[in-house]
C-alpha cells in the first residue's frame, strides 16, 4: 500500500477533513480544514471523496517521501513546491514516484497550505472526522517527523484538471460581519468596521487575536450567562481585544458576541499571519 | 415565557429565553420536532439563556426564523412548563464518595453541614442543560436550590477527572483531568466520556441525573 512519510516539518502540521458536525450538544466542536475552500479544492484535483483526510501546514516546511506511487496536490498559501529537485506550481497535480520527495517551502503569502493525496490519507477516524482538534485534543495527533501516513484506495472520480491557479493572499481582506446578537454589550460596536486591526501573534486555530483600540463594555451588565458560539463569531473578552473565533473555537462561551463574520468569508482569515492587517465590514 | 430570536451570523439563529428551564423545555419541543428540525439545523446548541440553531449549509437562517415559532409550538409556551413532548429522557445514576477538597467550604457557604451538602445534593434529580466546556462535560440544572455557591476564586489547575462540582446554579463531573473553578464536593469512577463509545457521552443532553452516595 502506498503511503507518505513524513521526513521534515517546519510549522505545525496536522491531519485534517472536513471535521465534526452536530456534536456541539455534548461539547465536541466542529474543527477540520481552517480554509475549507482550499482544503476542498486539493480534494477536488485528485478527484477524492469530498471529506477525504490530507494535511494542514502552517508556513510550509513539510518534506515527505513517497512508498509506491502517490498523486498529490498542494494548495492554500502559495509555497515553493519541489518535487525531486524540481520546482514545481501549487494547485497542481503532481505524481510522486516511490522514494522521491516532495518539499514545501514557505509561502510568499498566507499561512496555511494543504497536502492532498489521491485516496486520501488513511487515518483512524474520532467520531466521524480524521481532523485534530486543538482544543479538545480528539483526532490523530499533531504529525511528527518520521511519521508513516498511509494512503487510502484508488476513488471512482477522475483527475480532470492538470492545474489550476494559485491562490494569493497579499490584499487587506474585508471581512464582512452581521452584527448582534450581543453588539448591545459594548459601549461602541461600530468601531469594528472602523479600524483597520492588526493580527496578534496569540492567534491560532481557537481564534484570530486582534490587536487595536479595545473595546469598553457596557457598565452595569454583569456576566453574560454561557451560549453556544460558531467560527466567525467576534467575542470581546473582558480586556477589550476582539478573538474571532477559528475552527477548533470552544462550543460554548461566556464574553459577548458583537458580531459574526459570514460562512463565505472565514476561510479567508485562515490565511491571515501575525502583524497582517484586517478590516471589516456590516453585512 | 416568551422567546427572543437574536441574529448570528448567515449560518444561525440565538433563542433567548428566560432561564435554563425554559432552554430545556426549548430543546425538548425542538427535538420533538424530529424530521422537519433535522432538514433545516445542522446543530443545536444549548447555553444557560439560550439554544443556538446552526442551519444546514444552503439553508437561509431567514426561513428558519419564519419556522421558529412552529418548531416552538410544542414547547408549552405561555404555560406552565410540562413534562417534555417524545419519549422520556433518558436516567443516569451517578454514584460519587462525598470527599471533595471544597466539601468543607460548600457546607460553610450553604449554612449546610457536610451530611446537609450531601443529603441536597443526592435529594433531588438534576438534568443535563447544555455541555461546552470540554467534550462530555454536561451543565446539570435543576438541583436542590440550597446547594448555589460561588465558583472559586482562584481555579485549581488539575482537577482529576471523575471530579463532581459545584457553581452558581449548576453541578457538573469534570470528564477528563483539566483545569477548573468549581467547588469540589465528590469524586465519581464512572467514565464521563470515551470517544470509541456509542454514544461517547454518558450525560446527553436533556438527561435526568440522579446522585447516590457511594462513602466518604
Amino acid at each position: 500500500m502506498s503511503a507518505l512519510v513524513v521526513r521534515a516539518l517546519g510549522g505545525p502540521c496536522l491531519v485534517t477533513d472536513a471535521g465534526r458536525a452536530g456534536l456541539a450538544g455534548v461539547g465536541v466542536g466542529r474543527s477540520g480544514a481552517a480554509d475549507r475552500a482550499s482544503y476542498g479544492l486539493a480534494n477536488r484535483l485528485l478527484g477524492n471523496e469530498p471529506g477525504a483526510a490530507a494535511l494542514e501546514v502552517v508556513l510550509g516546511g513539510l518534506e515527505v517521501e513517497a512508498v509506491g506511487t502517490c498523486w498529490v496536490s498542494v494548495t492554500g498559501a502559495p509555497v515553493a513546491v519541489d518535487r525531486g529537485g524540481r520546482a514545481e506550481p501549487t494547485g497542481a497535480v503532481l505524481a510522486l514516484r516511490a522514494g522521491q520527495r516532495l518539499r514545501l517551502g514557505s509561502p510568499a503569502s498566507g499561512l496555511r497550505s494543504y497536502l492532498a493525496v489521491r485516496g486520501g490519507l488513511d487515518v483512524a477516524a474520532v467520531l466521524g472526522s480524521a481532523a485534530h482538534d486543538t482544543l479538545s485534543g480528539l483526532g490523530p495527533a499533531p504529525v511528527g517527523v518520521g511519521d508513516r501516513l498511509a494512503v487510502g484506495p484508488v476513488p471512482g472520480g477522475a483527475m480532470l484538471v492538470d492545474a489550476v491557479p494559485p491562490a494569493a493572499y497579499d490584499d487587506v481582506p474585508v471581512l464582512r460581519v452581521v452584527p448582534g446578537p450581543r453588539a448591545d454589550w459594548v459601549r461602541d460596536a461600530g468601531a469594528l468596521v472602523r479600524g483597520p486591526w492588526r493580527v496578534a501573534p496569540e492567534s491560532d486555530r481557537i481564534g484570530v487575536r486582534l490587536a487595536g483600540p479595545a473595546f469598553e463594555a457596557v457598565p452595569g451588565r454583569g456576566e453574560l450567562p454561557s451560549e453556544g458560539a460558531l467560527r466567525g463569531a467576534v467575542q470581546i473578552p473582558p480586556d477589550g481585544r476582539p478573538v474571532v473565533f477559528g475552527p477548533d473555537h470552544p462550543v460554548t462561551g461566556g464574553y459577548p458576541v458583537i458580531g459574526v463574520v459570514l460562512d463565505a468569508d472565514v476561510d479567508r482569515l485562515a490565511q491571515v499571519r501575525p502583524g497582517d492587517e484586517v478590516r471589516f465590514r456590516w453585512a | 415565557m416568551s422567546v427572543r430570536v437574536l441574529p448570528y451570523g448567515d449560518r444561525g439563529l440565538l433563542l433567548e429565553v428566560a432561564d435554563t428551564a425554559a432552554v430545556l423545555a426549548c430543546v425538548d419541543a425542538l427535538r420533538a420536532g424530529g424530521g422537519r428540525l433535522e432538514e433545516l439545523v445542522e446543530d443545536l446548541v444549548p447555553g444557560a439563556r439560550t439554544v443556538l440553531l446552526v442551519a444546514r449549509s444552503g439553508i437561509d437562517p431567514e426561513r428558519l426564523r419564519s419556522l421558529v415559532p412552529a418548531l416552538l409550538s410544542g414547547a408549552g409556551l405561555g404555560a406552565e412548563p410540562g413534562p417534555p413532548p417524545g419519549p422520556a429522557p433518558p436516567e443516569v445514576e451517578i454514584p460519587v464518595r462525598y470527599d471533595g477538597a471544597d466539601l468543607a467550604e460548600v457546607a460553610a457557604l450553604t449554612g449546610l453541614d457536610e451530611a446537609g451538602v450531601v443529603a441536597a445534593h443526592t435529594g433531588a434529580a438534576w438534568r443535563v442543560a447544555f455541555g461546552g466546556f470540554a467534550p462530555g462535560f454536561a451543565y446539570l440544572v435543576g438541583g436542590d436550590p440550597r446547594l448555589r455557591v460561588p465558583r472559586r476564586a482562584t481555579p485549581r489547575t488539575a482537577v482529576p477527572a471523575g471530579s463532581v462540582g459545584l457553581a452558581g446554579e449548576f453541578s457538573g463531573v469534570y470528564p477528563r483531568s483539566s483545569p477548573g473553578g468549581w467547588q469540589l464536593i465528590g469524586r465519581t469512577d464512572l467514565t464521563l466520556w470515551d470517544a470509541d463509545r456509542e454514544p461517547p457521552a454518558l450525560l446527553l443532553p436533556g438527561a435526568v441525573v440522579r446522585f447516590r452516595e457511594a462513602g466518604r
